[in-house]
């Protein structure tokens, strides 16, 4: 009985923080641009990159 | 276009001679000289633009021009050439240097204030909109400018605004020098005087809160409402208690916050005296709401609580879908950003730049080569020779003498002039031609979506059913009044007819934008489904403007000759030179000695052993004539009058099946600016039918459109220029035809990628069957509602029911409404190249 009870709390609580999250992240600004970051992530901070010799 | 490879590497010269290879939106008209010779040819490693000439290079790298040059070499120097091998050719080309002093205006404090957003003693933040950025690269190169200049702090691109956020010190660098390093390295600011007078609004977010928030609360209600749905064992049933009020709980974020955009839409409908399809959703959101709110406090039942939180959930959805907004498109552009920030006054000798609202009536302005003119005014100094394609729609740039009117909005070809301001900029012509009322007209929707409509019927409908089993139910069980109304009310809302609109729309919308045709918003959708005149500009959209077509008349030219007149052609930047050189094409240039350009009037200059000349017939022959100078060039060799090559519009090659297409289904016009010279090469390609008007003013483009629609049309406007800005807003539809969707276009309903422009009666294909769409997900509510009501008018509708039918119906629709569309897609757009 009581058990259900702190499940349904846990649960809830656990889908709040999601739901914190989500809006934080809207808020942050995570949405606004989805090109720049994960092609920001692949950028070598190396001056170049180690050559390859494949002529297309 | 935007990938990383590897691969390509930097260092390697061996790959500089290739077959030509061009990006798809990067130079539009150079497609045919690709198509037809595959010859083996240079491209600037920069831009990826063809090298006329194969004298510039640097370690092994060939370029267009000494533009490109320079940016490849100041990269190299701070070891930022990973720019060039994350894409093939990622610049721009560089080939109009970009004014020295340009950017002096950046130094005059009060402008300084209107575009920083912060400062402190050691450094300032400002946003630039950048239009070049296309790609990783741009991302890369900008992100790492710090390390070509210290006193940058640091750069952050948002590549959907294409804005780049600096942070510098401005105790070492001024914000002008900040901005001649991003024009250093290709990506010159584009700094308007709307910059200056308002900032973009920032994309609306509270929807996807609203959206976070019921989807969070519906989630947990389905959860809590299981033991409902299944029944509970007599020993937990004082836990039923416990799971109710906690979706009452979880109901009111959803009833008070979520809902709320419908309340609004639907109140400010109301105000208007206008039914709109939010007002029975409102009405049915309260109802649920309350009566379900009714039966937890008096303990009769659970309510629907879930059902109401699925819905709001799932129209949110739809909404978020459909008001999806391209961030980096402007609708609402007025000339306030076609006009430059500042120009450059001349006083007592001395230039200094000068910010547009503090030009005075008297005032002498230096206007530079590819400049615009910012206020009416007499030219002074110098021959103006001025494009006015954008404003007036003339294909050809104008000559204007010394002491002849000048008027603000057109850009000068020729070199710098100097003119006498005689109107301030808020007086000149186009800015009062802008404020005139009917440009001014009111942003109100231009017409009620038919959705709308449909929705009224369904509420009177609904009304009527939930009416005849009210009295029914009185005479038998009056009890059971209540339960029935809001039954009704509960489970036919027209939320099934919203829910098509809205999907439906928010996926046609997403799959024109892909194909590069940005409607404003998905009432657009519906006005071009029912389009029945479609108008065309000339200049600019059925012509493009950097082509022109060549034809030449007169002596034969052998090959030395025509390789003489190209070299000579390209050493001059005005537009007749640009248009014999692109007409010569990759010819093999001779050098030139005694370069003389008059402005004007035309270039000459020895070639070997020929003295050539090319200009208009005064300057060639010495008298003066008056055939139509503008649109022809005469050639003389060592003297002697050989020819002349004759200047016509280039109509877009896909006019020609376009207009057949169209012609079949809607009434053509076309209206020019121009001299009806081309009448009949225009009659020809546009059919016997189509209306076509000349020599038309802004002022009587919109005219026209109006006495069309006084007739009874609905119109849609193509135009691309501010001298359509007025016909655009006037029509039902108008679009706004770009080369490139980040330059200036006039306010519009659509912006359309030029190169989409063949593709046009596809579009409204897809638009009508848009219509279609919505309609039959509809008829398939319909038979969930009649479901749903069999069971709310015999007063059972448990809220098992209630919570499968409702999740199923917008389910269902969903499927059809994004299938039917894709499938509508995939049949009107087989055609189209996907980018």
């Amino acid at each position: 009985m009581s058990a259900i009870i702190i499940l349904l709390i846990a649960s809830i609580s656990v889908a709040a923080i999601f739901l914190a999250a989500f809006i934080w992240s809207v808020r942050n600004g995570q949405f606004d641009d989805e090109f720049s970051p994960p092609q920001r992530i692949l950028f070598d901070n190396s001056p170049s990159p180690p050559p390859k010799n494949t002529d297309q | 276009m935007i990938q990383i490879t590897a691969g390509i590497e930097a260092g390697h010269a061996g790959r500089q001679i290739r077959l030509l290879h061009l990006h798809p939106n990067k130079n539009p008209f150079m497609h045919s000289s690709a198509n037809t010779h595959t010859y083996q040819q240079l491209v600037c490693f920069h831009c990826g633009e063809a090298c006329t000439i194969a004298t510039i290079t640097a370690e092994n790298k060939h370029f267009c021009c000494e533009g490109c040059k320079m940016v490849y070499q100041l990269l190299n120097k701070h070891g930022l050439c990973d720019y060039y091998s994350l894409n093939e050719n990622p610049g721009l080309t560089q080939r109009i240097p970009v004014r020295k002093d340009k950017f002096a205006f950046l130094e005059d404090a009060a402008i300084q204030q209107q575009l920083i957003s912060f400062s402190n003693d050691q450094q300032t933040h400002i946003t630039f909109y950048l239009p070049q950025i296309h790609c990783s690269s741009c991302l890369y190169l900008l992100e790492n400018l710090h390390r070509m200049q210290p006193a940058v702090i640091s750069t952050t691109v948002n590549f959907s605004r294409k804005e780049v956020s600096i942070i510098f010190d401005h105790n070492h660098i001024s914000l002008q020098k900040v901005a001649e390093l991003l024009t250093g390295i290709g990506y010159e600011p584009y700094i308007s005087l709307q910059n200056l007078q308002h900032h973009k609004p920032g994309p609306k977010k509270s929807l996807i809160y609203q959206l976070g928030v019921a989807g969070f609360c519906f989630a947990n209600i389905m959860l809590l409402s299981f033991p409902e749905y299944l029944g509970l064992e007599p020993a937990d049933l004082q836990l039923q208690g416990v799971f109710r009020w906690l979706n009452v709980l979880l109901a009111l974020p959803v009833f008070l916050y979520s809902a709320y955009p419908f309340y609004e839409s639907g109140w400010k409908g109301l105000r208007h005296k206008f039914l709109n399809i939010d007002a029975p959703i409102a009405l049915a959101i309260i109802v649920t709401f309350s009566r379900s709110l009714y039966e937890v406090i008096s303990g009769t039942g659970a309510g629907y609580f879930d059902s109401m939180a699925g819905i709001v959930f799932f129209m949110l959805i739809g909404r978020v879908l459909q008001d999806k907004t391209y961030q980096q498109l402007s609708f609402e552009r007025d000339f306030t950003s076609y006009f430059p920030v500042a120009a450059t006054l001349v006083k007592d000798g001395q230039e200094r730049s000068v910010s547009l609202p503090e030009i005075k009536a008297g005032d002498t302005l230096l206007i530079h080569s590819n400049e615009l003119i910012p206020a009416d005014g007499i030219c002074t100094r110098g021959k103006a020779c001025i494009d006015y394609s954008f404003v007036t729609g003339e294909s050809l740039p104008v000559n204007k003498e010394m002491g002849e009117m000048v008027y603000a909005g057109g850009k000068q070809t020729g070199s710098a002039i100097e003119i006498l301001v005689i109107k301030e900029v808020a007086q000149s012509y186009l800015t009062r031609l802008w404020s005139a009322d009917v440009f001014k007209k009111n942003n109100e929707p231009k017409s009620v979506s038919f959705v709308h409509l449909l929705s009224r019927y369904f509420t009177y409908i609904l009304f009527s059913i939930a009416a005849i089993a009210a009295t029914y139910w009185a005479f038998t069980d009056s009890t059971k009044v209540w339960n029935v109304i809001t039954a009704v009310l509960i489970v036919a809302c027209p939320c099934a007819l919203l829910l098509s609109n809205t999907f439906t729309n928010g996926n046609i919308l997403r799959i024109l934008g892909r194909n590069k045709l940005y409607l404003r918003n998905a009432q657009a959708i519906e006005d071009m489904a029912g389009i029945t005149h479609i108008v065309f500009d000339k200049t600019g959209t059925l012509t493009t403007t950097s082509e022109q077509q060549v034809t030449y008349e007169g002596l034969a030219l052998n090959q030395r000759q025509q390789q003489a007149i190209a070299s000579l052609a390209a050493q001059s930047n005005h537009p007749l030179s640009r248009a014999l050189v692109s007409h010569f094409g990759n010819i093999q240039r001779l050098p030139i000695s005694a370069f003389r350009e008059i402005p004007g009037k035309g270039i000459r200059g020895m070639v070997g052993d020929q003295y050539i000349s090319l200009g208009s017939p005064d300057f060639i022959s010495g008298y003066t004539t008056t055939i139509e100078k503008g649109a022809r060039v005469y050639v003389a060799i060592d003297d002697k009058v050989v020819g002349h090559f004759s200047m016509h519009n280039h109509y877009r090659e896909s006019v020609a099946p376009l207009v057949q297409s169209l012609s079949a289904h809607y009434k053509l016009s076309v209206l020019s600016g121009d001299h009806d010279t081309e009448r009949a090469t225009l009659q020809r390609m546009m059919g016997a039918s189509t209306t076509l008007l000349f020599n038309q003013q802004p002022g009587d483009k919109l005219q026209y459109i109006k006495k069309l629609q006084e007739n009874g049309e609905r119109v849609m406007m193509i135009g691309d220029g501010l001298n359509d800005a007025g016909a655009l807003k006037q029509s039902n539809v108008g679009i706004a035809l770009a080369d490139d969707c980040n330059n200036f276009t006039p306010a519009s309903d659509a912006i359309m990628d030029a190169s989409q422009f063949s593709h046009l009666y596809r579009f409204m294909r897809l638009c009508k069957a848009n219509k279609q769409i919505v309609i039959a997900s509809f008829i398939l509510s319909i038979a969930y509602n009649i479901i749903g009501l069999s069971f709310a008018v015999q007063g059972v509708l448990s809220p098992m029911i209630a919570a499968i039918l409702m999740p199923a119906s917008s389910l269902s629709i969903l499927l059809v409404t994004f299938g039917c569309s894709n499938i509508a897609a995939r049949l009107f757009l087989k055609d189209v190249p996907r980018t």
